[in-house]
This record gives C-alpha cells, structure tokens and sequence, in this order.
C-alpha cells in the first residue's frame, strides 16, 4: 500500500441510498482502511443509466452533467457497483464524445472512476483483508463489471484472504441474472426464465450465502431466491469484505434468521 | 417472410412456457458455447485475428461500391453474371426469371439467410416451380413449413421426436415399421430421400458467405455437402447475396475463415468450404453452365451511412445468438422474422422497420456477452441502443414508461427534493413490508412482484445516516 | 429511370461520403480507387498463426493429426507404388466391393493398377451407382488438416461429393502450413485474379449436427474420407489440377 491518502469521492448509487445504506457505510470502512479519506458529495442522485438505456440521451448528460460537477477534484470515485462505475468509466466519455467543454471532463472522471473491489486490488494494492465470515459463499459476476470494467479475480482475490470463509463457484457464474434495470418490467417473462436460471445455479452451488457487486442484481436474485424459499441468504460483497454481514440480509426482515451454510 | 415481430411480447411469453422448446435450447448452450471456448482457447492468436477480421470488413466497408465494381468485373470476365437487386421483389422475380429461362421443374436449395428474407421459396411454389431445402435443419422445417429459429442450426428448437414424427409423415412411401428413433437413422432418410431430388434438380440456389472480389468468386461454408451437390450437379447456379458480403482478397477471406468456423461451431474449420467462381470452363467434366449472382440491397446501400454500419461486418456465424440469455430463454422464432438473437434485433428494425419490431432491440440485458464473442466485434449493445433513442425521439416507447422516466429524470437533477422524496420512500416501503423485511405484491411494481418478492428498504436513505454521522462527529 | 445497378451505387457513394461530383469528393473517390487497386493487387497477408510455420515435414505430420481429428483416415505409403493396394485394402476393411470410380488424371491413370488384379476401375465422372471415389488433390492445408481439390478437365468436382467413400491421393509436397501458400499455388497455376470453377476445402467427411445438436457422419457427402499420403517427392512433369 501507498503512504499517500487520496482524496475518494464516493459514488454511492441510487439502490444504496434507497434500499441498503449499509452497504454504502461498508465501502467507506473498505477504503478508509486502504488508507484513502472518504467524502460524500452532497449533489449525488443517479448516473443516469435509466435514461441513457432507455434512449433518452437528454435526460442522461443532464444527469451526467451533475455527477460531473459534484465529482470534480477528487483523486479517484469509487462505487459500490460495477454497473454505475461502467456508466461514468464507459459510457460518460461517449454521452459528451463531441462536447469541447464536457468531453474532456468526463474523460478525467472517466479515468478516476473504479468500481470498489478492482479499486481496492488494482489501485490500492490490497490482498488481504482482515475480516471474519464462517460459511460458504459463492459470488455471481454482474455483467458490466465483468464486461466493462474486466472485475472477476478481484473480488475473488479478496474474499480469499476472509478468515472462515470458504468460495464455492456456481456453474455459470458469469451469466446475466436477469436484472437489466427496466427490462426486468418490460419482460417479465423472459426476466423471470433468466433468473429462474440462475437461481437453480445458486442453490446448486450449496453455497450459504450469495454475494455479487451490484444492488440491482442482488435484488433480482434476492426476490427470486426468497420467492423459490431458498434458504440461501444474499448480501453484497463490501459487507463482508467490511466484516459488517451480521444484521439483517438482502430481504430478510429484523426477526429472521436462517441457519448460516 | 411474413413478420410476427409485433406480436414479440406474446411469442416469448409463449416460448418460456413451451417445455420442449426449452429442452432444445438446453443443447444451444452447452454445444454451441463450450465447443467455441475450446477452439478460440486452442488457438493462441484468436483474439488478434478478431481484431484483424473487423479492420478487413471496416476497410471493405469504406470502399464497398468499388469492391462491388471489381468483384462485378472478374464474375462476367469468367462467363457469369450479376443482377442488382434494389429489394427483396427485385430479387424474388430475377431469381424467378432465371427460373424460368432454365425451364426448371425443381430447384434445389443450400441455406440461405437471404432466400428467407426475399421469400424465395413461397414465390417459386406460387410460380409452379418446387423449391427443395437440403440443408438437413433447412429440410425438416421445410415439411413443418416453419422458419428457420437460428441462423446455422435452423431446426434447434425441435427434438429428436417431433423430426420422427415429421419423416414419418412425410416420407409415407417408406415402410412404416422402420426404425426411426436414432438421430443416425433420421439423417440416413434425409440422405436417401435427398439424395433423388439433388440428382433431379434444373437448378442449385445456394447463398453466400463472402463475395471475393480479387477473383469474382463466391464462398459457402457447410458441414453436409448439400451445398455442394446443390451447386455442382444442376445446369444453373444461383448465389443469392446481399452487399455487404463482399471482401476484397483471397487472403482476406482467409483471415475471415479462421475466426467463423470457430466462432460458430468451435471447428477449426468447416468441413466443406468451398469456392466457386463463374459457370463450368470449357473443357471441364461437370459443373454448371450457368451462373447467377443475384446481388441484393434490400437497405444495405443506406445503412452503410446510419449509425448501425458496424453490423454489416456480420458474417452470420451465429455466435451472439448461441450466448445471448434471452435468446436461450425464447428461441429464434420469438423474435418474428427472419434473424433472430442479437444481431436479428439490430438488423430486424432497420430491415422491416421498427414500428414493426420496436421491441426486439428493448428485449435485452446489456450482458454485453454478445459483443464479447462476436468474432467481428461488432458492438451489438451500442447498436441496439442506438434503436432505443431512435424510438425515444419519434415517441414510439409507450406513454406510461416515457412519464415515469422523465419524472425520474426530473427528480434526479434535483438532489435536495430527491432526498426528500426517497427519505418518504424509504419508510414507505419499510413499514409495507413490516418484520418480513420483503414484499410479495406492491401497487405499479406487478413486473417484478408477479415472479419476485421486493427486498425491503433498511428504512433510512444513506444520505440521511451520512449527514446524521457527520452531525455526530462535528458535535 | 435509372437501373438498380446505377441506383445501389449510388446509394453507396452517398452513405460514404463520395456521392457528389465536387471537386473534393472526385478527389476522395480517386484516392479511394487507388487505394483499392493497391490492396487487391498487393493481396497482402495478414496474421498467419505460428501453428502454420513449420518446416515441411512437420506441416505434414501436422496435416495427418488435424486430418485425423476430423475423423478422416490417413495411411501413409512410401511411393506411388503403393497406392492401389492402399485403395483395396481400405475397401476391404469397410467391407465394399472391389469397385472404385476414379479421376480421369494422368497422375491416377499412371498408377499401377495391375497390382490389383481384382480391383475393378473406371476412370470418369460420378454416377449414383458409384460407392467409391478416388480422386487427387491440388494442395492439402497443414492448419485444419484440410484438403484443397480443383475442378477441371479431368477432375469431375462430382466425385468428391457423391459417393459415400471418397479416397484421396495426395503427395507430401502438396502439403502447406497455412491457407495463403496454397492460394499462392493456385495463383502460380491459373494466374492473377483467375480461379478455376470450384476449389473446394474438405475437411473430414460430411455431417451434421443439426438433430439435438448430436454430430452424425454421413449426411449428404461421403461417409468416409479416407487420405491415402505418398510421401515419395514428385517426379512427373505435369502438374496436379491444372
């Protein structure tokens, strides 16, 4: 590890915010304990990937232009998503590609901008982390991380060094979930075949916990994992790495408690 | 042909509810996706020739309409000929003329992406003449007068039995307690019954993987041979190809080769591939005396200048479709016409238009995996994007999603009433979910509850407990 | 009215830019034209995979494990000599009548026959009747174990893909590492920008995949391709396929 601190600005993505704050809280441990300060721009709602998806490129460099400016002058930004982090790294410098004034600044954010587990490996140099969690996890890859940002060893690497914890991989871990922001509405049907999947996959794996990078993609499996009554329980990666994965799971409410597996 | 695209929400509700669709497509996945793994990994400069395939194409692209006058020029130096083709009419009734002069009773055919979408085979039969598919996917739906559902497996969505059912019902001249439930015995009927109308055909229809204009050769690429019998034994040959087709060299299309086989099949190349240029020389032992190149447009001409241009790199190794989840979820017929899987809809909107087939390019994840295995790189996610902002700006998207964006979008751009807004909701959903922590059924979010139970909030936004935290330190 | 032809290319020229007659769009559409004619004349190759340079008895070696692997028989004899009691033991070992249809080629008709007695030969075309083929080949492709035959006066391209046994006899010095020296050997027979009717590329014999994804030999093309390898250098005058 650097003995520099760089200043982190914290991305903290609209399903955080709305749904698990404690996933936010987790990230600023992770990187605090790497050594970086960890600041929260006030001006934060969205990355705009819901308008730029659905076409509305208007909506999205408005969207953009904001998280442009609210992230100005920090050394890195860092998110707990590998979907936004692959919507400011990849596609910001395409949304202002013939912009003179905002081309260039998104390009700048573009460059700083990682999701937190690459971050924490690729630029921070962590290889070990000091947290405990007794069971078996497997991990599912979002698709953008996987596909945009190269996360895969990352994650893995960290959870290795987790006392207790054993990584068992599902078949296909690297398949879509199902999840893809409003195409799990528009096409329920085909969403729910998907994750249908992918379910089956999890529970194969005889893995206790579920854990991937993305709120979205946590949620979708989540849902369906409780619909199906599995008792596999699902948290995202930054809270065990943070070894703060002792309260309530992803749709658990505050009485239950499954047996760990 | 016909599109049922417009009906696209009905046809995939009915694909993930039909069983024995869903048993077929398992064999996609696993044939289809390991066997093209083992082969890029066996070959260590797979990758670098991705790169060099998309930079031929790009470079054939910017000077398609020379390529074209080339390839023109060395097809007639040979005894062929070329007729331009503006649409898919045009192209129906040249090949129906061809036809014709040649006084064909029957014609055989090698498969062809570009005979589906003229509808050749419906207009020769309405026009007297018998069109017979060879290629042994191509023959079974033919009886089933069916589509293709994959754009080199035609027949994937079909099981063993239900191909039993169709030789039984078709080949009623055969004895009818023969033995028919191996896959050997199936393809051993096709080959017998085929093998007549091969041998009886006035004229061969074969399609086109590359156009070489170096030479003025066509190439197809196949593992029966049907292609070839289909093209050697009648006195007519007829290639259907679109534009975009052409490559420049024999290295080239070298180049090319070794990434299809392998991004389609996982071989390292097809059994048959095979190259023909013009009619039978004089002096040879057989071959045809006639060759046509019925070169199609169709909207080809005009995509070269839109926004969509990288997807006529395509070389219709079917990749995308072999890893898309959402064409292993639906199957090819899903999607309405002619090509399905990701490259379908890219091409299917521009080709029949997106009134029609508005739905295809939003029937996607953005898993990317497409573009990751396409062997041209064709950015496919990009591509199918680009067709949303088109819908967005002509207001084709449904009213109720456009309102809900743009009041997202407004509330976005507006942090402080954001906060405020999402705070309520936070505790909103929290006590609707009560100690259970999810909810099964919530008013507007049917989508995702008819299948899924919602995770509840923690009941706090993190800017909230962020500003607390903060507060707390200061003080 | 215009015809479609006159139509598509122009359409062409519009989507690239070099629809119009200005003075910079004649010069772009010249530079284009020459641009083109460079690349077709110079041909140039492009990434050859290391797999393809070997010295030749490597690609040979290499050729018979690709070859074998795509479920082609390959024996190996040491001269021309060898040759038909190669055919008649393969049609022994499958069981077929002694009876083969065979390439009209000087190279073939050479061969000493009168080994074997009993092996009845026509020299021809393909017929349906006809079970087994056996044919020469112009190069054979180290890289995917692939074949390269030409049609031509005397090699009927019907033979390669009716009968249900195609034999083919193929020298070492025909055989190449990589798909571009073979097409420099065409290039050295025909002539620039000249191919005969049809060079077909055989690897293994034909089959299909297309009943549950299941691969099946045998769907419309031969059954068996069976590679009867003379490894003794070529000493006549003619050339193969031309």
């Amino acid at each position: 590890m650097t003995a520099d601190r760089p200043r982190v600005g914290l991305f903290v993505t609209c399903l955080v915010d709305l749904f698990r704050p404690s996933v936010g809280f987790a990230a600023v441990a992770l990187l605090e304990r790497a050594g970086c300060a960890v600041e929260v721009p006030a001006a934060q709602t969205c990355c705009g990937q819901p308008a730029y998806n659905s076409g509305d490129r208007a909506d999205a460099r408005a969207i953009a232009r904001q998280v442009l400016d609210a992230f100005e002058g920090y050394d890195y930004v860092v998110a707990p998503s590998g979907s936004c982090a692959g919507m400011l790294r990849e596609h910001y410098p395409r949304l202002f590609a013939e912009d003179p004034v905002d081309g260039p600044r998104a390009r700048a954010l573009a460059e700083r901008t990682y999701e937190l587990t690459s971050f924490l490996t690729d630029v921070r140099g962590v290889t070990e982390i000091e947290a405990r969690f007794d069971g078996s996890v497997t991990y599912h890859d979002s698709c953008s991380g996987l596909r945009e940002l190269g996360v895969r060893e990352q994650p893995r690497t960290l959870l290795a060094s987790v006392a207790g914890l054993t990584l068992t991989e599902m078949a296909e871990a690297d398949v879509c979930c199902g999840f893809g922001g409003t195409f799990c509405v528009k096409y329920p049907e085909i969403s729910d075949t998907i994750v249908s999947e992918k379910a089956s996959r999890i529970e194969a794996s005889g893995a206790g916990t579920l854990l991937a990078g993305d709120m979205g993609c946590l949620m979708n499996m989540a849902g369906k994992l409780q619909r199906r009554g599995a008792k596999v329980r699902v948290r995202h990666v930054a809270e065990v790495l943070a070894g703060m994965a002792d309260g309530p799971a992803i749709g658990e409410g505050a009485g239950e408690r499954p047996a760990e597996g | 042909m016909e599109s049922t695209a417009r009906a696209f929400k009905d046809n995939a509700r009915a694909a993930v509810a039909d069983p024995q669709l869903r048993r077929a497509l398992g064999h996609v996945k696993v044939g289809f996706i390991e066997k093209r793994a083992k082969a890029a990994a066996r070959l260590p400069e797979f990758e670098a020739l991705r790169d060099s395939a998309r930079d031929i194409k790009d470079h054939t692209l910017a000077h398609l309409d020379l390529y074209l006058e080339r390839y023109e020029a060395r097809v007639k130096a040979c005894g062929g000929e070329v007729h331009w083709c503006r649409d898919a009419a045009a192209a129906r009734d040249t090949v129906l003329a061809i036809c014709r002069r040649a006084g064909a009773r029957t014609v055989t055919k090698g498969k062809s992406m570009i005979g589906e979408e003229i509808g050749i085979n419906d207009h020769l039969e309405a026009n007297g003449i018998t069109p017979v598919e060879t290629d042994l996917g191509e023959y079974i739906i033919q009886l089933r007068h069916e589509p293709p559902s994959h754009i080199i497996a035609p027949a994937v969505h079909l099981t063993k039995d239900l191909i039993e059912a169709d030789f039984r019902a078709h080949h009623g001249w055969l004895p009818a307690q023969r033995s028919l439930s191996e896959a050997r015995e199936l393809v051993d009927e096709a080959r017998t019954v085929l093998r007549d109308r091969f041998l009886a055909a006035d004229v061969g229809i074969t399609g086109a993987n590359f156009l070489v204009a170096e030479t003025g050769s066509s190439i197809i690429v196949t593992n029966e041979g049907n292609g070839d019998l289909t093209q050697a034994l009648p006195r007519v040959h007829i290639v259907l190809a679109s534009l975009e087709k052409a490559v420049p060299t024999l290295e080239d299309v070298s180049t090319i080769l070794r990434v299809l086989a392998r991004s389609a099949t996982g071989q390292e190349f097809s059994t048959y591939t095979t190259v023909s240029t013009g009619p039978r020389r004089p002096g040879d032992a057989d071959g045809p005396e006639e060759y046509h190149v019925v070169l199609l447009d169709n909207g080809r001409s005009e995509m070269l200048g839109s926004e969509f241009r990288d997807a006529l790199r395509c070389i219709r190794c079917g990749a995308c479709m072999n890893h898309c989840p959402v064409y292993h979820a639906i199957g090819g017929h899903a999607y309405g016409w002619v090509y399905p899987g990701p490259i379908g809809s890219v091409l299917t909107p521009w080709l029949i238009g997106v009134e029609e087939a508005g739905n295809l390019p939003n029937a996607s994840t953005f898993c990317g995996r497409c573009e990751a295995v396409c062997p041209m790189r064709i950015p496919l996610p990009r591509m199918l994007r680009h067709w949303r902002e088109r819908e967005f700006e002509r207001h084709l998207t449904p009213a109720k999603a456009r309102w809900g964006l743009k009041l997202w979008a407004a509330l976005a751009r507006r942090p402080a009433a954001y906060r405020g807004v999402t705070a309520v909701q936070a505790r909103l959903l929290k006590a609707w979910a009560g100690r259970r922590g999810r909810v099964s059924r919530l008013p507007l979010a049917g989508g995702w509850t008819a299948h899924r139970d919602l995770p509840a909030p923690q009941g706090r936004t993190f800017h909230e407990l962020w500003a607390a935290r903060r507060r707390g330190v200061a003080s | 009215m215009t015809d479609a032809r006159t139509d598509i290319l122009a359409g062409l020229r519009r989507s690239l830019g070099r629809g119009g007659g200005t003075a910079t769009e004649t010069a772009a559409r010249k530079a284009a034209e020459s641009a083109v004619d460079a690349w077709i004349y110079g041909h140039e190759r492009h990434l050859i995979p290391d797999r393809s340079k070997l010295p030749p008895d490597q690609q040979v070696a290499l050729f018979v494990r690709m070859a074998t692997e795509q479920a082609a028989s390959v024996v190996r004899v040491q001269s021309e000599a060898g040759v038909p009691s190669a055919i008649a033991e393969f049609l022994k070992a499958h069981n077929l009548p002694p009876s083969v249809k065979v390439a009209p080629q000087p190279v073939l008709e050479a061969l000493d026959w009168s080994s074997e007695p009993l092996l009845e030969v026509a020299f021809g075309g393909a017929v349906a009747s006809d079970r087994v083929s056996v044919t020469g080949a112009f190069a054979a492709v180290a890289e995917s174990g692939t074949l390269m035959l030409v049609s031509g006066g005397d090699s009927p391209t019907a033979l390669n893909f009716l009968p249900e046994n195609h034999v083919v006899v193929l020298r070492a010095d025909q055989v190449v590492g990589p798909y571009e020296d073979a097409w420099d050997r065409i290039r050295a027979a025909y002539g620039p920008g000249t191919l005969p009717r049809t060079v077909n590329f055989i690897t293994g014999p034909s089959r299909t995949a297309d009943i549950e994804q299941t691969i099946q030999l045998g769907a419309h093309g031969p059954r068996r391709l069976h590679i009867i390898l003379v490894e003794e250098d070529a000493r006549r005058g003619q050339s193969d396929g031309a």
